[in-house]
């Protein structure tokens, strides 16, 4: 059984198609690349698996259970995480406040305040905040506000993690330390998916690639066999051209 | 040192909470007549605006239901007081607050704030012209009258009220439940992804907040001996506790008690000479806290504070 | 038979006076982003100002003094807009947090407006008679027939602008969507002041058409921003047509429940709310 399979998933804004019938799936401790041009339907599918979104039609299967008309709370809890394009923090609230929503309200289980405080703590040792616990995350550069975001995410105790464009405008040095952090996640047992434009690193690290063009999934398979496809290089880099 | 400072400031702070209180709790019995039915009036206000700001400061959704809460209890006083003890009147007055508000909640806390906005505003004239209905079908009168209560009663119930509305303020903010309160409001969509259960919590705590509204006016009623819609539901109750947030400040609870305190005074002062003109000063003023004074009058305080400190520290 | 016929053209009339007061809320929540509680309060100085016009020694007619009394409220929306909203605007941070100071500010501004009023009149019903006879074979006084003639042609009026000038066409991109209408060009700030002085300048001259065949009070604006509100959201946060449509909807109820049982029109209103809310909450033509 798949950890997550998608079937037939799509989803229309007005008379756009952003996502497209596509078919997926995620095995239990891989390391999934979601790539694709600008506008391909990366986030909106990362939308649609986190009920951001609802599909329509389509349906989002989670551990063989159909999570698909589940809210966005209960999917958390269920062990589907995630961090956002955009990083949404909660800014006039301390570091270690922060990761604690986490912790308190995603894990599923009931949790006290002092192991909700520890499990955070822990987060947020794993991505190196610990010395900033205290500041505002509203006063943090974005590189660590979206560390803050990722320990938020890895506080609530994910078997799914979803990360969304996580290495954009990270020095390659800290590329790097996020691709070391990333095996780290999956060797202690967590799945992910992600979706970058960092070509280097995801095809590096992950284990399979997904191909996603206007909203349609075009390709499927290892990095090497991606980076052979046709199909792909053309979206990438245009058509052969005759001149 | 800055530590020591700290604490200090907490045992100050500590010390003259408790002097105020034992001030409070012994007023009826050194000061007469019309001391206490004027601190009954700043406590009533106390109530309103702390209620209110406990659900509006944290999440930014503004209820304009504060006068609907507080006329429901008003009218239930007056229907049951008498046959029924006054502190069970108050309980029940609470518990009808809690429940159309959980009602209220239930239908706009899940759709965008402008619908929450519109349908608060709309509902003291709801409630208002629904229990006019009833009146008319059922005793065929407009109004009815009250089996009144003691100044010393009435005190002493509203300074019981205030304080449990502080208290539970207070608890709220301590608690995972106002760290929710506070991720929702920063960012909803982020607070549902992590885990949060927003539009329960949103509707928990706004029902909450209308416990403490429907007592005070339960206990105001039982101060006069005839009512009828008009002064049970006023526009007044919802519009004051919003200026005395704003003034006050609404970053912390002492912010709402002063800007309560300040302006039932104020108004106190002028509600028997200038009824009209009063009012509408405290509206430019309400317009120009909104312009001026973001973080209320405290907020207004420190910025000041800092300046003059030469601060390079921002200010909190 | 002639009862239907009265219904409906009282239920159009009043319909007609719904559908200006919720256009122009619409004009200002949609376009403006101002949710305005005072909405109301303006509607108001539009009847007392036809009031005050017709019965002194002047005694200006209703037709005139209603293009007055728009006017009048016109600039006082411009003024307010310039200076208040859009110094709120500008300290505001987010959107989210300019419609919650602005709704506010306009509370703050409900109570300044009624109590200048208060002031001015007092609290107790005035009126004035104003072509109360009826004409042969209908039921209908005259001055309502009139009144729903010059709701019409406004309606006409007002849609000729928003579909045949430049400043229509720019109010109607601003409503779909702002930013890019301001990126294509369109003088935004002086779209939004406009939206906003023509909101209340409908109310206005609402306020005044009222003044007509109603007694007004300094009280009374508060259940028409009310019935404004509720309107906008039957039709659709944001959409004109959708005011306009709501309007004429909740104005045929309004004749309807007021023949079998006046007192309970308002609760018909909020009944209609209620499920509307439970069940269609973005309206007949929201997006």
């Amino acid at each position: 059984m798949h950890l997550l399979e998608g079937e037939g998933v799509c989803k229309n804004f007005g008379g756009l198609a952003a996502v497209s019938e596509v078919d997926f799936y995620v095995d239990e401790g891989e390391i999934v690349g979601l790539i694709g041009p600008n506008g391909a339907g990366k986030t909106t599918l990362f939308n649609l698996i986190s009920a951001a979104l609802k599909p329509k039609p389509g349906k989002i299967i989670y551990k063989g259970r159909d999570i698909t008309p589940l809210p966005a709370y209960k999917i958390c809890r269920m062990g589907i995480a995630r961090t956002f394009q955009t990083v949404k923090i909660f800014a006039n609230v301390p570091v270690l406040r922060n990761v604690m929503v986490g912790s308190l309200f995603g894990t599923g289980k009931h949790m006290s305040s002092s192991e909700a405080q520890k499990k955070a703590q822990e987060a947020l040792d794993f991505v190196g905040l610990a010395s900033l616990k205290d500041t505002l995350a509203g006063d943090l550069t974005l590189a660590q506000q979206k560390r803050l975001e990722l320990a938020r995410a890895l506080a609530s105790d994910p078997e799914l993690l979803l990360l969304d464009e996580i290495m954009a405008g990270l020095t390659p040095t800290e590329v790097a330390e996020a691709m070391e952090a990333i095996t780290q996640i999956r060797s202690r047992g967590v799945t992910v998916i992600m979706i970058e434009h960092v070509m280097q690193a995801i095809m590096k690290i992950s284990d399979r690639i997904i191909v996603l063009d206007y909203g349609k999934k075009i390709a499927e398979g290892t990095p090497a066999e991606m980076a052979a496809n046709p199909k792909v290089i053309e979206v990438y880099l245009g058509e052969e051209c005759d001149a | 040192m800055k530590i020591n400072n700290l604490s200090t400031t907490r045992w100050v702070g500590l010390g003259l909470l408790l002097v105020v209180l034992v001030v409070l709790v012994l007023l009826p019995t050194i000061t007469e007549g019309y001391l206490p039915v004027l601190v009954t009036d700043i406590l009533k206000f106390v109530i309103l605006t702390v209620a209110w700001v406990l659900f509006a400061a944290p999440t930014g959704y503004m209820s304009l239901a504060t006068g609907a809460f507080y006329g429901l209890g008003f009218y239930i006083a007056a229907v049951f007081n008498g046959p029924v003890p006054f502190p069970i009147v108050i309980i029940i007055a609470g518990i009808a607050g809690f429940v159309v508000a959980l009602l209220v909640g239930a239908l706009t806390l899940r759709l965008r704030a402008a619908y929450f906005c519109i349908f608060t505003f709309a509902l003291v004239l709801l409630i208002s012209n629904v229990v006019l209905e009833v009146e008319r079908l059922v005793t065929q009168t407009r109004g009815r009258f009250v089996e009144t209560e003691t100044v010393e009663a009435a005190y002493y119930a509203m300074l019981i009220i205030a304080v449990l509305t502080l208290v539970v303020a207070w608890l709220i903010r301590r608690s995972r439940h106002g760290l929710a309160l506070q991720s929702i409001g920063e960012h909803e969509e982020a607070a549902a992804h992590s885990g949060i259960n927003v539009t329960r919590t949103k509707v928990l705590v706004f029902a909450v907040s209308s416990v403490f509204m429907g007592m005070a006016g339960a206990i105001i009623a039982t101060r006069r001996a005839y009512i009828d819609p008009g002064i049970a539901f006023s526009m007044n109750n919802t519009f004051l506790p919003v200026l005395m947030a704003m003034f006050g400040g609404m970053g912390n609870l002492l912010g709402p008690v002063i800007g309560a305190a300040i302006f039932t005074y104020i108004g106190e002062l002028l509600l028997t000479r200038f009824p009209d003109l009063y009012m509408l000063i405290f509206g430019v003023v309400l317009i120009l806290a909104i312009l001026f004074m973001p973080n209320g009058i405290l907020g207004l305080g420190q910025q000041i504070w800092a300046k003059l400190r030469g601060g390079r520290r921002a200010p909190a | 038979m002639t009862v239907l016929r009265d219904i409906i053209i009282t239920g159009l009339l009043l319909g007609g006076i719904y559908a200006l007061v919720s256009v122009g809320l619409s004009l200002q929540y949609g376009v403006a982003r101002v949710l305005n509680i005072s909405h109301g309060e303006f509607i108001m100085v539009g009847a007392f100002i036809t009031y005050v016009l017709f019965t002194s020694s002047a005694n200006i007619h209703p037709l005139i003094s209603l293009v007055i009394a728009g006017l009048f409220t016109f600039i006082i929306g411009w003024a307010l807009h310039s200076t208040l909203f859009r110094r709120l605007m500008d300290t505001s941070p987010s959107m989210e947090i300019f419609e919650g100071k602005s709704m506010l500010a306009s509370f703050g501004l409900y109570y300044v407006v009624q109590n200048i009023a208060r002031i001015i009149w007092g609290s107790e019903n005035r009126g004035f008679v104003f072509l109360n006879r009826t004409v042969t074979g209908a039921q209908i006084p005259l001055n309502r027939l009139v009144a729903l003639a010059v709701v019409i042609v406004i309606a006409v009026a007002f849609y000729l602008f928003l579909s045949r000038t430049r400043m229509g066409k720019a109010i109607r991109a601003s409503t779909q969507d702002r930013t890019t209408a301001g990126l294509m060009g369109v003088n935004i700030h002086h779209v939004l002041a406009i939206c906003f002085a023509l909101g209340l300048g409908l109310a206005g001259i609402a306020g005044s058409l009222i003044s007509t065949i109603l007694a007004i009070q300094t009280s009374m604006g508060l259940s028409y921003v009310v019935i404004a509100m509720i309107v906008v959201v039957l039709g659709g946060l944001g959409s004109i047509t959708g005011a306009m449509i709501g309007g004429l909807i909740l104005g045929l109820v309004s004749a309807l429940v007021t023949y079998f049982q006046p007192s309970m029109t308002m609760i018909a209103y909020y009944v209609i709310f209620i499920i509307l809310l439970l069940v269609r909450p973005k309206g007949i033509m929201g997006r």
